[in-house]
């Protein structure tokens, strides 16, 4: 067998159905077939629960742990496996690394029917499936307005004119060569959980909360370029960002912001951004909804006025009841959600959970995060994983001891500044059911009796 | 050579001392850019980065246009005018009367004349208005001139002239009854028509999230215990959307403690036990790349969807059209390949030139099959 027939052989090895699960050794294929086409109603359950109590001796042996099938112990364990027992894959055989074949599940989605065209639409980020606070690159939300380009790095341009002494051209050459950060921060879009301020409409994080990405951006504090193209700060109150797609995508922002932490990244985790998230250079613009971010980024104006481009003057504002809209709606207030376990899940035992999810906040750093248990009448405080950065995801986790009653669970956050994120009703009171923008409620997920976890609101 | 540069760079360096100063105050709060923002020395090497723009330059990338109208290039153009362009390029998308919500929001409907003397759009102010259009949001006129000219058509963006964009204008806001029929839109009384616009009063900048300093407008307490006696639930996804989503067990981990609930089937009668966990709640294998996932690799969906007609004719109708047609397999495989234009209407198919042969030849037997 020559290496690469070897290695095909052990592809088709390495596959789910060959590694022996335990209820495959005391039910029957029929059975399972069965269970997978049907799920298990209570004749199959009341089947599957004898052939336990046949293998274990009681049920109570069980635990939490693995059922054992064969009194030695486990075949994962006592029968040598393929990887064990064969030569591995080459160095450099994937020269650009991909995730295990079990991660397939975990990709970016659209959401059926949000929108008619995909070049100008959504597509998810996976929060059920991520830990820590990095976003993978691959994994990074997308909304495009005219679709994505792989932009020649040789032919983008970044020019910064309006009110400045000089009106400038940089390559990536000279950007590049410029003084450079990097720093973690969130991006959110503003119609993320947009779909839930009148009812519950998706099933899962994903579609809830994922359009929210968090990654370490490298690239030059926008102040920088603005000092060496002597910017007007007198009468420059604000800036104009534009990116170079068909879209032309341009935000205003006031030239406090710009000044402050904005910068012109060219890199996301270590390596050059990637094209659908703005290749070779997008603005990052911390605690800032994500259309603020421009991708492709080619023109920076200094103005002494707002814009009123298309989207701060007919999308992304807001509705309020009285008919008025909320224009240059910005800053994306403190917000959290648990990712695990969250809608769509499944549950399959009473005992113990770590329950986890992300806190954020466009107005600095996450002080607490409260969760309950019981819809928000009693709360505990959970543990904050560090790093806890400004204007960044921060990760918290909370002990969890299910009785197997139904539960309704919660997540609360507080900033540094004090806000703690409000209640949909607390919302709703203020700003109506239709703003589609600045939904940060706090989310309910509910785990019935049967162990599935879906999406509701309280109250 | 060097001294020389730093005479010239002198009354920079004033603004620049401006805007370190507001940097600085601005590390207080955020202790990732205290640390790394760079040290500041004086003067600083690399203030000579990047070169002067040409004005031809800013000319051609400068093509913003404001509220105050700076920006606004002269020229002019007819209602009669924008709806010829209007049917021609415009209306696949978005409608005859601007009112489809086939592809993207409307674009008219929902404004009265009422509003047009109010500046505030009446059906703003109640639920019953199914849906918001552009014409009812939009209060300032220069966004729309921006918008069309910037990025219209959506499949040729930057294509229009000066005077198209102004006809189309003037079209759609005629579509609004905010202009007559013979009314020819142009820098000259373009200003005149703001003060027209049904929403030009309808937005507000008075509000907490627009800088990092705002007042939030909605408050909650950091309540912990008997907070609220009474949870009732107010929503839930209906029964119905269970499986909208797809299968949400193939969007987990078919291991660990988090699987997904296999929405294909109703939910389980009761908790499964641990024990379960072993069977696999969906299928490992990878799925088979079919023409659908080919149709939407290649790009096709952008404008070609299964019953609705978008840029391009629907799938449904491509079969219908050449049903029983002898020779269609091979006269639509060389259409897509070559591109063209006339069949469905004037906007172009572009030639499809990477796209392998057997590919193609699968792609057009799946429209011919209707999409099957």
């Amino acid at each position: 067998m020559n290496m690469s027939e070897r290695s095909k052989t052990m592809q088709s090895l390495n596959t789910p159905n060959l590694i022996r699960k335990a209820p495959e050794n005391f039910l029957s294929q029929e059975a399972i077939a069965q269970i997978n086409q049907h799920g298990a109603d209570e004749t199959r359950r009341g089947f599957l629960r004898k052939s336990f109590m046949a293998a274990l001796g009681g049920v109570g042996a069980a635990g939490s742990g693995l059922a054992l099938a064969n009194p030695q112990g486990d075949p994962a364990i006592l029968e040598k496996q393929i990887w064990q027992t064969t030569l591995g894959k080459n160095v450099a055989t994937e020269p650009y690394g991909t995730p295990s074949i079990y991660e397939k599940n975990l990709v970016r989605r659209e959401s059926p029917g949000l929108t008619r065209v995909s070049a100008a639409s959504v597509a998810f980020t996976p929060l059920q499936g991520l830990f820590g606070i990095i976003t993978p690159n691959g994994l990074h939300f997308e909304r495009h307005h005219q679709g994505w380009y792989n932009i020649d790095p040789n032919k983008h341009r970044l020019m910064i004119n309006g009110l400045v002494k000089n009106e400038k051209v940089f390559t990536m050459n000279d950007l590049m060569r410029l003084p450079s950060v990097s720093r973690i921060h969130f991006i959110e879009c503003g119609a993320n959980t947009g779909l839930e301020w009148g009812n519950v409409a998706v099933p899962t994080v994903q579609y809830t909360h994922g359009m929210l990405s968090c990654c370490e951006f490298t690239g030059v504090p926008l102040s920088t370029l603005l000092d060496i193209c002597g910017a007007d700060l007198k009468k420059g109150k604000f800036i104009l960002a534009e990116g170079g797609d068909g879209s032309g995508m341009t935000r205003t922002m006031s030239m406090e912001m710009a000044l402050d932490d904005v910068m012109v990244a060219w890199a996301m985790n270590g390596e050059m951004l990637r094209p659908e998230n703005g290749f070779p250079i997008r603005l990052v613009v911390p605690g800032v909804q994500g259309v603020s971010w421009v991708k492709w980024l080619r023109r920076i104006e200094v103005g002494d006025m707002p814009y009123a481009t298309k989207d701060e003057a007919i999308h992304y504002i807001d509705l309020m009841p009285d008919g008025l809209h909320r224009q240059y709606t910005s800053i994306q207030e403190c917000k959290s959600v648990i990712t695990t376990p969250s809608g769509g899940q499944q549950l399959f035992d009473k005992g113990y959970y770590n329950v986890s999810g992300l806190a954020w906040s466009g107005r600095g750093k996450i002080k607490r995060v409260d969760v309950s248990f019981d819809g928000g009448n009693n709360w505990r405080t959970a543990r904050l994983e560090t790093p806890i950065l400004t204007k960044a995801l921060t990760r918290f986790n909370i002990d969890w001891v299910w009785d197997g009653s139904p539960t309704i669970m919660q997540s609360r956050a507080i900033d540094d500044t004090g806000y703690v994120q409000p209640t949909i009703r607390q919302l709703r009171a203020v700003r109506g059911t239709r703003s589609i923008y600045h939904n940060n409620a706090i989310q309910s997920w509910k785990v019935d009796t049967n162990g599935e976890v879906s999406n509701v609101q309280v109250g | 050579m060097f001294k020389s540069a730093n005479v010239l760079i002198k009354p920079i360096l004033a603004s620049a001392v401006v805007a370190t100063t507001i940097f600085l105050s601005g590390t207080e709060v955020n202790a990732q850019s205290a640390q790394a923002t760079p040290a500041v020395s004086k003067p600083k090497p690399y203030m000579n980065m990047g070169r002067n723009a040409t004005p031809a330059e800013v000319a051609a990338w400068d093509i913003d246009v404001r509220p105050d109208f700076k920006g606004l290039p002269a020229g002019s153009g007819s209602v009669a005018k924008g709806q010829e362009l209007w049917e021609k390029q415009c209306a696949s998308c978005h409608g005859t009367f601007g009112e489809s919500n086939e592809v993207f929001t409307p674009i008219a409907g929902g404004t009265t004349k009422d509003d047009i003397k109010t500046g505030r759009v009446a059906s703003l102010m109640s639920d019953k208005q199914p849906q918001r259009t552009t014409i009812m949001k939009v209060a300032t006129i220069s966004t729309l001139w921006d918008y069309v000219h910037r990025a219209m058509p959506w499949n040729a963006p930057r294509t229009l002239t000066v005077d198209e964009t102004y006809s189309l204008v003037a079209f759609m806001l005629n579509l609004s009854e905010v202009v007559p029929d013979d009314f020819v839109l142009s820098n000259k009384n373009i200003a005149q028509v703001q003060g027209m616009m049904p929403n030009r009063n309808g937005m507000t900048q008075k509000h907490g999230l627009w800088t990092v300093k705002g007042t939030p407008d909605v408050k909650n307490t950091a309540c912990m215990a008997n907070c609220a006696q009474h949870v009732a639930i107010g929503s839930v996804l209906p029964d119905y959307a269970r499986n909208a989503h797809n299968n949400l067990a193939e969007q987990n981990r078919e291991y660990g403690p988090y699987r997904g609930v296999d929405t294909t089937k109703p939910p389980v009668a009761a908790l499964p036990s641990s024990g379960m966990m072993m069977v696999s709640t969906a299928s490992a294998a990878p799925k088979a790349v079919g023409p659908a996932d080919l149709f939407k690799k290649e790009n096709c969906s952008a404008c070609h969807a299964p019953a609705a007609k978008l840029v391009g004719p629907s799938i449904a109708d491509v079969a219908n059209k050449y049903k029983g047609v002898a020779n269609a397999q091979a006269m639509l495989e060389k259409k897509v390949k070559a591109g063209g234009a006339g069949v469905w209407g004037a906007i172009p198919m572009p030639a499809q030139t990477q796209l392998s042969d057997a590919d193609n030849k699968i792609l057009v037997q799946w429209m011919l099959n209707g999409g099957k």
